[in-house]
């Protein structure tokens, strides 16, 4: 009982602070805006001032440019509480269309890239942290500083020119293979030819980060007295490790993980830009080239929205592995 | 004078350190090494390393890729330094502000840091620099607004700590001003967690700077790795070496900031390193 009012509470507190940080965000939208160099209008029209008349003035219409501060950022925010995001100055469509468009294909790549990372990273730490101080343990801390130093779009050029040009194995950029003729398997299995270069470069980092913290934290727990009651019991290795460790080991990993679900987003961007992967990065370095501003701030606000929504799973998450927190008397 | 010994004792940061040096040397003697603009076309475009003269080859366009590098030594290295320092202003001064007048204050700078730690940064930098040009200035300010908050927290908790030891107490009730207690007592106490954390906050701003420049917000004068392998990428095919050796730059310059960050960390902080294990 007391379990789920503590869970109930920590819902409510996730909402107001979701709510909050869409008011921020949107605010902080229409500040941009406004103190970016010249006209508003000019600005969200991007194409350095070479837009045409008419769209200006729709603009200025669209926005109420003529009216105060107070009264534009008071519209502003009311649209966005209706989820309206503007409309595209490039594409002449409502931004929030596109964004619902090119949605499914950031998740695919963030939400695999973070499996991924979390999955091995976990392996590999707790590999190395049982067999800490051996020869493995040292190249894997070498490894890991190495992928924690590179930067992601290099990591994914490097890729494409040892898998696509070099051995001719995977696709080196798109998502799927335009026109062809396969069942829903097939489909599949095409897409993941396309995703797998693009998952492996976001994810990397994060395979290092949740590796060297799962070894720290392997290490640390090896130590601690349950561990030793369950070595006396006589359990096995295999049976102490997943039984008892991994679930202590895990926590540290996890609010990390909810910390960096920010950078994991910002990562995509890039690896999307990297791969031509139409998703919401992809959709931001487009609307950046022409500075399409409605495209632009309405992706940052909608990626916030999913840190936020990531942050809110890891917490859950957090709370149903920690020990000390599932006895509900933390 | 012992954290210096232990420091010369410890082998991954003095790797660190010798390879900072490296590239210190690379930066400072570019304009020696190549006293043409590495912009200058000077060779066959493609021309494969040890080809026309280009130790690293050249790129599609035929400019130097080796001259390149050794001038994007110097924005990278000047723009990691100084956004890290703009970084180090904002999130000690947020920082022992919360950490010092607590309460209402504390509660607001730090609702305010969550939410910058919870924003996609990248994305923020993103927006702020194409809104207002990409110029070494917008640059490092935009990276220092984005890569303050863990600064900001340290500095807080270390504030926190020290806060209720009997030596500042006794500075307050000697009646010293509140900001004579804070320079004059608790900031020189937290300096050495601070800069372990600045000096890594070097090699992400660094990282930064680069995928900036990569998308093309880079500062249009200069020179920088990310914008090498940016503009390298789209002839992968024909010349591997122009998008491969500027990335490589940056991996070691990283890596080697890195490396001497954890060995500052663990001369410094003994009892981080060890609970780290």
């Amino acid at each position: 009982m007391r379990r789920a009012a503590e869970i109930g509470i920590a819902l409510g507190a996730w909402i107001v602070r979701l709510v909050a940080v869409v008011l921020v965000i949107a605010t902080f939208n229409f500040a941009l805006v406004r103190a970016a160099p010249g006209d508003p209008a000019q600005v969200m029209a991007g194409q350095s001032g070479g837009a045409d008349a008419k769209l200006l003035a729709d603009l200025r219409a669209e926005y109420g440019l003529d009216q105060p501060y107070a009264v534009q950022l008071a519209r502003h925010l009311g649209r966005v509480v209706r989820l309206d995001l503007g409309t595209s100055t490039q594409q002449r469509r409502p931004v929030l269309d596109l964004i619902r468009e090119r949605l499914p294909a950031t998740l695919l790549l963030t939400v695999t890239a973070f499996a991924l990372a979390l999955l091995l990273g976990s392996t590999l730490g707790v590999m190395a942290g049982l067999a800490a101080g051996s020869a493995a343990d040292t190249a894997f801390t070498v490894l890991s500083l190495v992928l924690y130093a590179m930067p992601v779009f290099w990591l994914g050029l490097m890729l494409v020119l040892v898998f696509s040009v070099w051995l001719d194995w995977l696709p080196p950029f798109g998502y799927g293979t335009i026109n062809a003729r396969l069942g829903p398997l097939g489909q599949a299995l095409d897409l993941l030819k396309y995703l797998a270069m693009p998952a492996a470069s976001l994810g990397a980092i994060y395979l290092a980060i949740y590796a060297r913290l799962m070894r720290a934290s392997i290490i640390e727990v090896a130590q601690q007295d349950f561990v030793k009651t369950a070595r006396a019991k006589g359990l096995n290795g295999a049976q102490i490790v997943v039984g008892h460790m991994l679930r202590n080991a895990l926590v540290p990993v996890v609010t990390v993980a909810g910390m960096q679900a920010g950078a994991l987003v910002g990562g995509a961007v890039v690896v999307e830009t990297v791969f031509a992967w139409p998703g919401l990065g992809r959709l931001t370095f487009d609307a950046l080239l022409q500075r399409d501003y409605p495209v632009m701030l309405g992706v940052f606000l909608i990626l916030s929205v999913i840190v936020i929504l990531f942050n809110l799973a890891t917490d859950l998450a957090y709370r149903l592995i920690d020990p000390r927190m599932r006895a509900g008397s933390a | 004078m012992d954290a210096l010994k232990a420091f010369l004792r410890h082998p991954s940061g003095m790797a660190g350190l010798v390879l900072i040096l490296a590239v210190l040397v690379l930066a400072a003697s570019a304009p020696f090494l190549y006293p043409e603009s590495p912009w200058e076309m000077v060779a066959t475009p493609f021309a494969p390393p040890g080809e026309d003269g280009m130790r690293l080859g050249a790129d599609t366009l035929g400019r130097d890729v080796a001259a390149g590098i050794a001038h994007g030594a110097r924005v990278s290295l000047l723009i990691g330094i100084a956004s890290a320092l703009a970084a180090l202003v904002i999130g000690v001064t947020v920082g022992a502000l919360a950490g010092y007048a607590g309460g209402g204050l504390d509660a607001a700078l730090m609702r305010m840091t969550e939410l910058f730690q919870t924003i996609p940064a990248f994305v923020l930098a993103i927006l702020l620099v194409a809104t207002f040009t990409p110029s070494l200035a917008t640059i490092v300010a935009t990276i220092g607004a984005v890569s303050w908050p863990p600064l900001a927290r340290l500095t807080r908790a270390e504030f926190l700590r020290l806060r209720r030891r009997e030596f500042v107490e006794a500075a307050i009730c000697q009646g010293e001003r509140a900001g004579r207690v804070v320079l004059g007592h608790v900031l020189p106490n937290t300096v050495s967690p601070i800069l372990v954390t600045a000096s890594l906050t070097v090699a992400s701003a660094i990282l930064i700077e680069s995928a900036l420049s990569f998308l093309g917000l880079g500062d249009p004068n200069m020179m920088s790795w990310g914008f090498m392998v940016g503009s390298a990428r789209s002839s992968i095919r024909q010349a591997w070496w122009a998008s491969v050796f500027p990335g490589l730059a940056i991996l070691v310059t990283v890596l080697a900031i890195n490396l001497f960050g954890e060995g500052l960390s663990d001369v410094l902080n003994p009892r981080i390193a060890r609970r780290r294990g």
